[in-house]
């Protein structure tokens, strides 16, 4: 394989998000088309990172700096193929975020790094994050999937308050909602309405997937 | 204080996890993060008062940078010993240094049932059974509102969990569960209702107040607005950090350290610039984060070593410390929750915290179980003998009865041993039985926790409050209904 693929693929590998982006960049301007980069490089490297991280070789750390690297790859390879008219195809597009009242951070951004390792276009809205902003920002992007983190007993029933506030704006159909956090059970999930709940990011990949029903990553 | 609470005091036993020059290198760079770095105060309140005290402050981060002399000289102002007080004189727990006291769990969201095992979402009667089962065992000092009272309005519910214990316990009670400002004055109010004033409140507070920082560096703002309530009203208050190595702070343990002490000390300083000498206190429970999926469950040697570093950090500042210890990922009363809370309470216990938290949550602070409430009171209870130390003069050096049993033979009738055997450690979960015995029942700690808590819930009626107050504090409770 060609010695720059095989520097995107190491880069990739261990996160180097500043030398990716210059690797994609002399790939491409050496005439590589953006599909081989991502079909032979970037694909198959993450690929191999989350391999590596499901069976213990790799922490979360390797994993996040990865995607990291991905996203910054994306950033060059994705004005380019939509020059060319190329599609790139996404399991979904997703807003996430936690609830208004609610600082917990952590959990939300591994569910959203986990997501966009799996080929989701991620929007993180932060958190602190009220049901208005939520709306619009599932009106605006398109999101197929909604990701509500709550981790009080007393923010869980703003997953709720969303819920209501996408029925009112017309736009409950257009997407899937997902809820986790410390409080939140299955049972409070389909209480509220919500379509789906997972305890761990790995699994608001597989409910996610199995919403939208995408197979395959990116 | 009374007999009525266990308390490790004065431990002979010691462990010294950092050098003096350690400690001094973690000030200095603690000094230089705050000075250069600064910590976010999303509150314009917090930032008006760190500004009228020589804070750097940048109106738009909402970051304050405050210069070293500056922290130090109000640091110094916060008292290094005061008194947390219970409803009833003989629960009184004197923060003075050689005392630590254990307080239960907080703010769990599930609980095991004591009666039917099943797990479920929490409710205010469960507060208010823990807390009785809490007032019973005198290895808990202080309540922590154990669980989340999910059956009442998210707007007052923080109000109706202190009702919950108060109405069952006379034991001082803190609460980490109010986190705005509106919250915080209905709770000041049912405190000066009970101490018998505002000025009766600050003499003897009966409540006091747990926040946390938001790691790395930064405060949230219902948390410190309500703190600064809290502050006002003379009741003691404590940040306490929860840095998780590889996350929310750095991978390395020192500058994890670093991170926390900057946050907890960043907190106090305000307080103290607001009002100067009101009782604060340091709080921590870092840990490390699990690599394998992020999660934040307390338990392993990094929490071992920071319950013992953050004391003396505490002590090196003259501040009180409530430390996190009894923090597990397990999910039932096991081997791992054993290990973990036994090893992080050992560690803070020796070096001093003044107060440990964390007796009966499961699974990262989320699953109250009974079994667990007792168990680790046990541990606790054998902490304290353990801590207590060898005592070695004429009287236990023992030797004239040596001299008297010789050689061969036995001390069991001898009346030395008569006198001095009940000072041995009683187990009263700890199996020692014949094989057999335990053949045929095949039952053991957990199941004699179950039934010891079961007989507490069935026969404590709690210490209720009369009928007054009870009335009186439901009125408060009512009026932040209706206002919000
Ligand atoms: C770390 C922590 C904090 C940190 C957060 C740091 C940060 N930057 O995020 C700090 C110290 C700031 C903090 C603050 C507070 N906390 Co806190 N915190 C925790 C703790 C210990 C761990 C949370 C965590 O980060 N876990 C690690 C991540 C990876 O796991 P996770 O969040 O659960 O997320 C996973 C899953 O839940 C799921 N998931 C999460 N979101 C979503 C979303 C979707 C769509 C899906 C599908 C899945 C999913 O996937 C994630 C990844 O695997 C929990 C207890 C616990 N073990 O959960 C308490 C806990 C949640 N906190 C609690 C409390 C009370 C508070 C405070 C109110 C305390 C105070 N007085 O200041 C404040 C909150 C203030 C506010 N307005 O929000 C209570 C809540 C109980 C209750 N009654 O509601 C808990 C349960 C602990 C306790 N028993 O006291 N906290």
């Amino acid at each position: 394989m060609d010695e720059i693929l095989q520097k995107i693929i190491s880069a990739l590998d261990e996160g180097e998000d500043e030398q990716i982006s210059l690797l994609v960049r002399q790939a491409l301007a050496i005439g590589f088309e953006p599909m081989t980069i991502l079909e032979n490089a970037l694909v198959p490297a993450m690929t191999r990172v989350g391999e590596k991280f499901a069976c213990g070789e790799y922490f979360l750390p390797n994993l996040i700096v990865s995607a990291e690297a991905m996203k910054q790859a994306m950033f060059v390879l994705e004005p380019v193929m939509r020059q060319r008219q190329q599609m790139l195809k996404r399991a979904g597009v997703a807003v996430i975020g936690t609830v208004q009242g609610d600082i917990h951070e952590i959990g939300k951004t591994l569910v959203g790094t986990m997501l966009s390792v799996n080929g989701f276009e991620v929007h993180d809205l932060g958190v602190d994050v009220t049901p208005e902003k939520f709306v619009s920002a599932v009106a605006e992007t398109g999101a197929n999937l909604l990701g509500l983190s709550a981790l009080l007993t007393t923010t869980m029933t703003v997953q709720r308050d969303v819920i209501q506030k996408l029925e009112d704006a017309g736009i409950r159909e257009q997407v899937k909602v997902i809820v986790g956090g410390a409080p939140v059970t299955r049972a409070w999930a389909d209480e509220i309405g919500a379509d789906g709940y997972a305890e761990d990011a790995i699994g608001a990949v597989e409910i996610a997937r199995r919403l939208l029903d995408v197979e395959g990553i990116i | 204080m009374s007999q009525k609470i266990l308390s490790a005091i004065d431990p002979k036993l010691r462990v010294s996890v950092l050098s003096e020059d350690e400690i001094r290198r973690i000030h200095t760079a603690t000094m230089d993060v705050l000075e250069t770095i600064g910590v976010r105060f999303p509150s314009e309140k917090a930032l008006n008062i760190l500004e009228a005290h020589g804070a750097q402050v940048d109106r738009e981060t909402m970051i304050a940078k405050i210069p070293g002399v500056i922290a130090e000289e109000h640091l110094s102002r916060a008292p290094s010993t005061y008194t947390l007080c219970g409803l009833e004189p003989d629960f009184d727990l004197p923060l003075d240094g050689s005392h630590s006291y254990l307080g239960t769990d907080g703010c769990g969201v599930e609980i095991i049932d004591a009666f039917t095992q099943e797990k479920r979402p929490s409710t205010k009667r469960d507060v208010s059974d823990v807390g009785r089962v809490a007032d019973a065992l005198p290895e808990i000092a202080f309540h922590w509102v154990p669980l989340s009272a999910q059956d009442c309005p998210v707007e007052s519910r923080g109000l109706h969990e202190l009702d919950a214990i108060w109405n069952v316990s006379g034991k001082h009670l803190q609460t980490e569960s109010i986190v705005s400002e509106r919250e915080m004055r209905f709770a000041v109010e049912m405190a000066a209702l009970l101490a018998g004033g505002r000025e009766a409140l600050r003499r003897r507070p009966v409540l006091s107040i747990m926040q946390c920082t938001i790691s790395p560096l930064c405060h949230d703002a219902g948390s410190l607005e309500a703190a600064l309530v809290a502050a006002e009203a003379g009741l003691p208050v404590g940040f306490m950090t929860m840095a998780s190595c590889a996350s929310t702070g750095p991978a390395t343990l020192a500058g994890n350290l670093v991170v926390g002490n900057v946050e907890v000390l960043s907190a106090l300083v305000l307080l103290q610039m607001a009002y100067p000498g009101c009782p604060v206190y340091y709080a921590a429970a870092q840990t490390a984060t699990d690599l394998r999926t992020g999660a934040y469950t307390g338990g392993g040697p990094a929490d071992y070593l920071f319950g013992a570093a953050t004391n003396l950090l505490a002590d090196f500042y003259r501040l009180p410390l409530s430390m996190g210890a009894f923090a597990t990922g397990a999910k039932q009363p096991d081997w791992q929750a054993g290990v973990d809370n036994s090893l992080s309470a050992f560690m803070a216990a020796s070096t001093g915290a003044d107060m440990l938290l964390g007796a009966g949550l499961l699974h990262g602070s989320r699953i109250f179980s009974y079994e667990e409430l007792l168990m680790d009171s046990e541990i606790w209870n054998m902490l304290c003998a353990t801590l207590r130390g060898i005592v070695v003069d004429d009287e236990t050096l023992a030797l004239e009865v040596i001299r008297q049993v010789g050689p061969g033979g036995h001390y069991l009738a001898h009346r030395h041993t008569l006198k001095h055997m009940r000072e041995l450690w009683q187990p009263t979960l700890m199996d020692r039985r014949p094989y057999s015995v335990w053949e045929e029942k095949r039952d053991g700690a957990r199941e004699w926790a179950r039934e010891k808590a079961q007989k507490i819930l069935r026969e404590h009626p709690g210490r209720p409050l009369e009928d007054g107050l009870r009335s009186e504090l439901m009125k408060i409770i009512a009026l932040a209904e209706q206002l919000s």
